[in-house]
């Protein structure tokens, strides 16, 4: 690998840029695709599908035999609330590969003694988001119920443009929630983004099968093509 | 993969930058069980030093004295181990599976 080469792929990954090396393993020919190129780029469907599912594998194009070596920042998780369905959802994301981190002022919910080894801030959204880089390789969902820390968080997460934003709330709070929100100048596009009710209807009863109902809609964000995202949704 | 390794691609550019001789050495194919997906890298320093893996440690002698050669050639080349491949490289993997490791000098 030329020098210029890594080093131009330790920038992206620093700056939590995904990209893919493709190698040529005959001749060892490389080049650097960013993401942000994929689109121009001739193996395009290739590298849209690699990415998505995280995954590094061969291909052939043009009769040679590629290599595509995906590098994605790590998933982030910032759940919003320290509430009984965040201490199940907390591990079952860590189990899934995520950085998680749980932000709610209310220091008698965020206790390490109710979640050990997640790390905590108990801090308002204003306070505690900004630090944690909230970007688009993070799933933000806001499960307080109290709009005084739900609706501030979610502005935060439009502006990063999270790739999965959930919030809690039967359809009837989520139609108040958008009133709130647009009045604070969120856009209808932006509302348009918010998961609610939360999770996939899988008919959870339990804060850990509510927890499995939001991870797998996380999943199914990250990982599916937009068409079948839309069935699943 | 979800890029949760050490940093061993920052240690490559120091060790480079430092004026070491580096290989990488990445799985890019995978059969049946094999411990490591396709993507994990090992580095190599000419001093044998290395970080990383490509497997669960049971080819990574064998691919550090590989990545030896390739520091001295610059010529990039494809390995391959398995269950029982005592004619190739005298190393297998006892987990049954089969990986091909690329190996390529780094600068």
């Amino acid at each position: 690998m030329k020098l210029a080469i890594l080093h131009e792929l330790n920038a992206e990954r620093a700056a939590r840029r995904p990209a893919i090396l493709v190698t040529d393993t005959e001749n060892g020919e490389q080049r650097l695709v960013k993401a942000a190129d994929f689109a121009n780029d001739p193996l395009r469907a290739e590298l849209d599908k690699q990415l998505r599912m995280g995954k590094s594998g061969n291909v052939e194009a043009g009769g040679k035999k590629l290599f595509l070596n995906v590098y994605a920042p790590t998933a982030k998780l910032v759940i919003v609330g320290a509430v009984h369905i965040s201490q199940a959802l907390a591990p079952l994301a860590r189990s899934l590969g995520y950085d998680v981190t749980v932000v709610d002022p209310r220091t008698a919910f965020a206790s390490p003694e109710r979640f050990p080894d997640i790390p905590l801030v108990a801090e308002w959204p204003d306070t505690a988001l900004p630090p944690l880089n909230v970007d688009a390789y993070t799933a933000f969902v806001a499960v307080t119920h109290d709009p005084k820390i739900d609706d501030p968080a979610l502005l935060h997460a439009f502006e990063r443009n999270c790739f999965y934003i959930g919030a809690l709330g039967s359809r009837k709070t989520h139609a108040k929630r958008g009133d709130r929100l647009r009045a604070q100048g969120a856009k209808d596009a932006d509302i348009a983004r918010i998961h609610a009710p939360i999770g996939l209807a899988i008919g959870a009863v339990s804060p850990s099968e509510i927890a499995v109902s939001i991870m797998a809609e996380i999943t199914a964000v990250l990982r599916l093509p937009p068409k079948e995202k839309e069935e699943a949704a | 993969m979800l890029d949760r390794d050490e940093d061993i691609l920052k240690a490559a550019e120091d060790w480079q930058k430092a004026g070491r001789g580096v290989a990488l050495a990445t799985v890019v194919e995978t059969w049946g069980s094999a411990p490591r997906p396709a993507g994990s890298s090992l580095v190599i320093n000419d001093e044998g030093t290395f970080l990383g893996s490509v497997s669960g440690g049971c080819v990574e002698g064998a691919v550090v004295t590989e990545a030896m050669d390739v520091i001295q050639s610059g010529k990039p080349r494809m390995l391959e181990f398995g269950v029982a491949d005592e004619t190739a490289w005298n190393v297998g993997l006892s987990c049954g599976g089969t990986i091909r490791v690329f190996v390529e000098k780094v600068g």
